[in-house]
């Protein structure tokens, strides 16, 4: 549905997007994700014909954003980052004006706004002005503006920026719901939402694509075995010295002790399994165990190994 | 043509969203009618030359005060980046703008429709002029109001949109004006005469439609409006 092939862009000395090439299929949830500045949203402004690419070029259902602009815009429903809306104009009046601009017929765009209200949850402020909106609001008829001409394609910039948790599960609900039936491409830099939300993860540092693959494979490949968290009754020097000598032990963290006698460790596991061993090494040891769990590693774990070198650059 | 429509509408609505446009078009009737008024009835003559006397220099302070806002205001807000992903040629954005500003402009000389009556009350007006003087000023306003929208699309700041648009359409009355003509070389009087928009207000206001004069207005109000089409494509040059 949307093809994107060696774009590159600069600004002046910048060069916000390098060689970058990705292949986004019909009805696919794609998350993009990088730290700010990683030219997230200059690629999203190139899908959506707001501006050109240096090279390369991108393709949103056959058609070149650059030569074929107009029906690309057709197809496209965009949400820019902190959803630029006009103040002084009412929710109403604002969504019919787009579904005119959109082309919708005039006797078929009352009963799409109704639609998009309902949806989007607009009930509440149907005769408000979009000025008096809450921020959650605000995003909820930027995205209703971005379903009025029932797009196959959403290109949505950080839709979730600067809400609050309930503002944000809302919209990440909405999002799914709307995710089942078009294609969307949502950037970000909050990674649990890309594990919610998308089904592939774009990840983008420096203007290039560092990975690009399920939230879950991603996960995996996160380097190392996992990471245990134990809780032990018994003398720390002794459990430490103890695990130390394990040899699928790479290191052991101690993390708290909670009680008299009671301490928590962090262990992390040379292989990837080892919760068997350190439940013979508990019963070896005669130390009571009252929690083995094995820690997920976390996308926020492989996010931070692909993008470190920019983190420490700036650091 | 529709798509055309469908912004100039949007933009002529947001004139009254606010009281902004009341306060514009109260303040222009009556600081016209004020500046008309005070020799109307000293003069003792059954016309609006008077009135239209002062046109230019007010429209010159009033249009930019309408145009500034076009542009300006969608930079300001980030809104360029929906309005110019929206399936729109950059040219069908331009011509809504600037006919949703005309309409304004247009309504609120329309409304100074009484000027006319009590002229007409009072003696047996020569109504060529005044319909010329009208069309004069329609056209007079256009032109700024393509200057005012061009400038408006190069910042993001109204005042600084405002000021330029002031100060070019100051200038290009100036040239037409005879404390100008006379200290520049006569060879260039021509020249500047028939560029100055005064000289073919005038001309239009004597009840004579020249199609010169037509064209030339027409010519400068596409320049400018080619102008702004091209600045609002500058973020696509590489």
């Amino acid at each position: 549905m949307i093809s994107v092939r060696n774009l590159s862009k600069s600004f002046g000395p910048t060069r916000a997007v390098r060689d970058v090439s990705f292949e986004i299929a019909r009805g696919e949830v794609v998350g993009f994700l990088g730290p700010n500045g990683a030219g997230k949203t200059t690629t999203m402004r190139i899908i959506t014909c707001y501006m050109p690419a240096d090279s390369g070029s991108a393709t949103v259902a056959g058609f070149d954003t650059t030569s074929q602009s107009l029906e690309v815009r057709r197809r496209i429903g965009y949400l820019p980052e902190s959803a630029p809306l006009y103040d002084d104009m009412g929710v109403v009046e604002y969504l019919s004006y787009v579904a005119e601009i959109r082309g919708i017929q005039k006797a078929l765009r009352t009963q799409r706004i109704r639609e998009m209200v309902e949806r989007c949850g607009l009930e509440k402020v149907v005769s408000k002005d979009i000025g008096e909106l809450s921020k959650g609001y605000r995003q909820r008829v930027g995205l209703a503006q971005t379903l009025i001409h029932n797009p196959d394609v959403l290109v949505l910039d950080e839709p979730t920026s600067g809400l609050d948790p309930n503002q944000i599960r809302e919209i990440r609900n909405l999002i799914r719901e709307i995710g089942r039936e078009k294609t969307v491409i949502l950037s970000t830099h909050i990674l649990p939402e890309v594990e919610m939300t998308c089904d592939r993860v774009i990840i983008i540092r420096d203007g290039q694509v560092v990975a690009s693959d399920t939230p879950e494979r991603l996960r995996q490949r996160s380097a190392g075995g996992g990471t245990y968290t134990i809780r032990v009754r018994g003398e720390r020097a002794r459990v430490e010295s103890s695990l130390d000598v394990l040899p699928e032990v790479s290191r052991v963290n101690h993390r708290a002790e909670e009680s008299p006698g009671m301490h928590r460790f962090e262990v992390t596991a040379g292989r990837d399994d080892i919760g068997e061993v350190l439940f013979r090494w508990a019963v070896d040891q005669r130390l009571v165990l009252a929690e083995l769990r094995r820690e997920d590693a976390s996308l926020e774990d492989v996010f931070r190994e692909l993008t470190a070198e920019e983190v420490e650059k700036h650091a | 043509m529709r798509n055309v429509l469908a912004i100039a509408r949007k933009e002529f609505r947001s004139y009254f969203s606010s009281v902004i446009g009341y306060i514009f078009i109260t303040l222009f009737l009556a600081v016209s009618g004020w500046l008309f008024m005070s020799t109307f009835f000293l003069v003792g003559e059954a016309s609006m030359r008077g009135y239209f006397q002062w046109m230019p220099w007010l429209l010159m302070i009033f249009v930019p005060a309408v145009s500034m806002r076009l542009w300006a205001e969608e930079k300001k807000l980030g809104t360029i980046e929906l309005l110019m992903t929206f399936p729109l040629t950059d040219g069908e954005v331009v011509a809504g703008k600037f006919l949703a500003a005309l309409g304004f402009i247009g309504l609120t000389l329309g409304l100074s429709f009484p000027v006319a009556i009590t002229v007409a009350v009072s003696g047996d007006p020569d109504w060529g002029p005044i319909l010329g003087g009208y069309l004069g000023s329609l056209f007079l306003a256009a032109t700024f109001l393509a200057i005012g929208v061009f400038f408006s699309s190069i910042t993001e700041n109204q005042i600084v949109a405002l000021l330029l648009a002031f100060f070019t359409s100051l200038f290009l009355y100036i040239v037409g004006m005879p404390i100008f003509l006379v200290v520049i070389p006569d060879v260039l009087d021509g020249f500047f005469a028939t560029l100055s928009p005064k000289t073919h207000f005038e001309s239009i206001q004597r009840g004579v439609i020249d199609s010169r004069d037509i064209i030339y207005y027409v010519s400068l109000i596409g320049f400018f409006l080619f102008l702004n089409t091209r600045s609002v494509q500058s973020r696509k040059w590489r």
